[in-house]
């Protein structure tokens, strides 16, 4: 029954796999090329967009989820519900650095840290025109002064 | 049916055999551990636009690379399936192997990679960025060598036509491997 059961389940009529594979090499060059426009919106477009198509593709061709039983979409679905709700509930005191009985001097400090060291960093990039510094790189925010 | 034969691949009270049923057991419970470190970061990246100086040290092509040897392997593994499917063993093995090449091209290029960023002082305890980078990535690491040991005993097994019930249950993991990968490329590599 086993036996029976697998081949039943690939051999379920599907498209050619070198088809599919070759779209998603195609969305792969598109969410590659998308930040060269430069556009924000267009780059988020091109690389979370194009990737829950793929994640579909990769699912639904690849894993067949589409053919098996209908509660491993369910199980499935669960998780990645329970999972945003998880994050869900966390997010806005992470997100933000403070709220209306709270204020996160740590966070918005390594913020402001941060960001200072790094248009030092990116100051000094334009003007040794390597991309880096001795290291190869902006040093971590960190080890800035 | 022989008493000597795994329940994982007899036993079909689900309606599916029993191995399948568990790999998307596996999947299930890897959505949430992903997922929960995938949601986390996006969290703090948000909240931390200072991160954006981190980023930009990665390197879009390399992932990309990644990506594309990531996608072939996973044709190989459902190409092994389809194998498995005809009752070619062998064949299913050889894509099997194909698919596990893939996994190793992924794991060489994955550490030359990591060498040039910690040469760079780009270390897991520079910046809260890179200690998810090197979490996220490290955590996926650890499923491709995983995956790729379990499909070498597969394949070894497919070779002599056995348990090739077996095919498609990793097939399907490494697909999921595959999945993660797609995310974290545009996170860490792309959004810069």
């Amino acid at each position: 029954m086993s036996a029976d059961t697998h081949a039943a389940h690939a051999g379920h009529a599907h498209p050619s796999y070198v088809k599919i594979w070759g779209i998603l090499l195609v969305l792969l060059v598109v969410s590659v090329a998308g930040p060269f426009l430069g556009i924000r919106v267009v780059t988020l477009i091109t690389a979370f967009g194009i990737a829950i198509v793929k994640a579909y593709i990769v699912a639904r061709y690849f894993m067949h989820i589409n053919i098996e039983k209908k509660y491993v979409a369910y199980l499935v679905g669960a998780m990645v519900i329970l999972m945003v709700l998880m994050v869900g509930a966390a997010a806005p005191d992470i997100m933000h650095h403070e709220g209306a009985n709270w204020h996160n001097q740590a966070a918005a400090d390594t913020v402001k840290k941060g960001m200072a060291a790094g248009e030092a960093g990116a100051g000094h990039h334009e003007a040794s025109e390597h991309g880096g510094t001795e290291h190869g790189g902006a040093a971590p925010a960190g080890e800035h002064h | 049916m022989s008493a000597t034969r795994p329940i994982a691949t007899t036993r079909e009270a689900t309606g599916m055999p029993t191995g399948r049923l568990a790999i998307w057991w596996v999947i299930a419970s890897e959505i949430v551990i992903f997922g929960g470190i995938l949601g986390s970061y996006i969290m703090h990246r948000l909240g931390h636009p200072e991160w954006q100086y981190q980023s930009e040290h990665t390197n879009t092509w390399i992932g990309a690379f990644n990506t594309f040897v990531l996608l072939t392997s996973s044709l190989c593994a459902v190409l092994a399936h389809e194998q498995a499917a005809k009752k070619n063993g062998p064949g299913a093995a050889r894509y099997l192997m194909f698919t596990t090449l893939g996994g190793l091209v992924f794991l060489v290029v994955k550490s030359f990679e990591w060498t040039n960023e910690i040469k760079h002082g780009f270390t897991i305890t520079s910046n809260t960025f890179w200690s998810f980078y090197y979490t996220a990535a490290g955590l996926h690491a650890l499923h491709i060598i995983a995956g790729m040991i379990i499909m070498l005993i597969v394949a070894a097994d497919a070779r002599k036509n056995r348990e090739l019930q077996r095919v498609e249950n990793i097939g399907i993991y490494w697909h999921f491997v595959d999945l993660v990968w797609i995310f974290l490329f545009p996170l860490l590599y792309i959004a810069k």
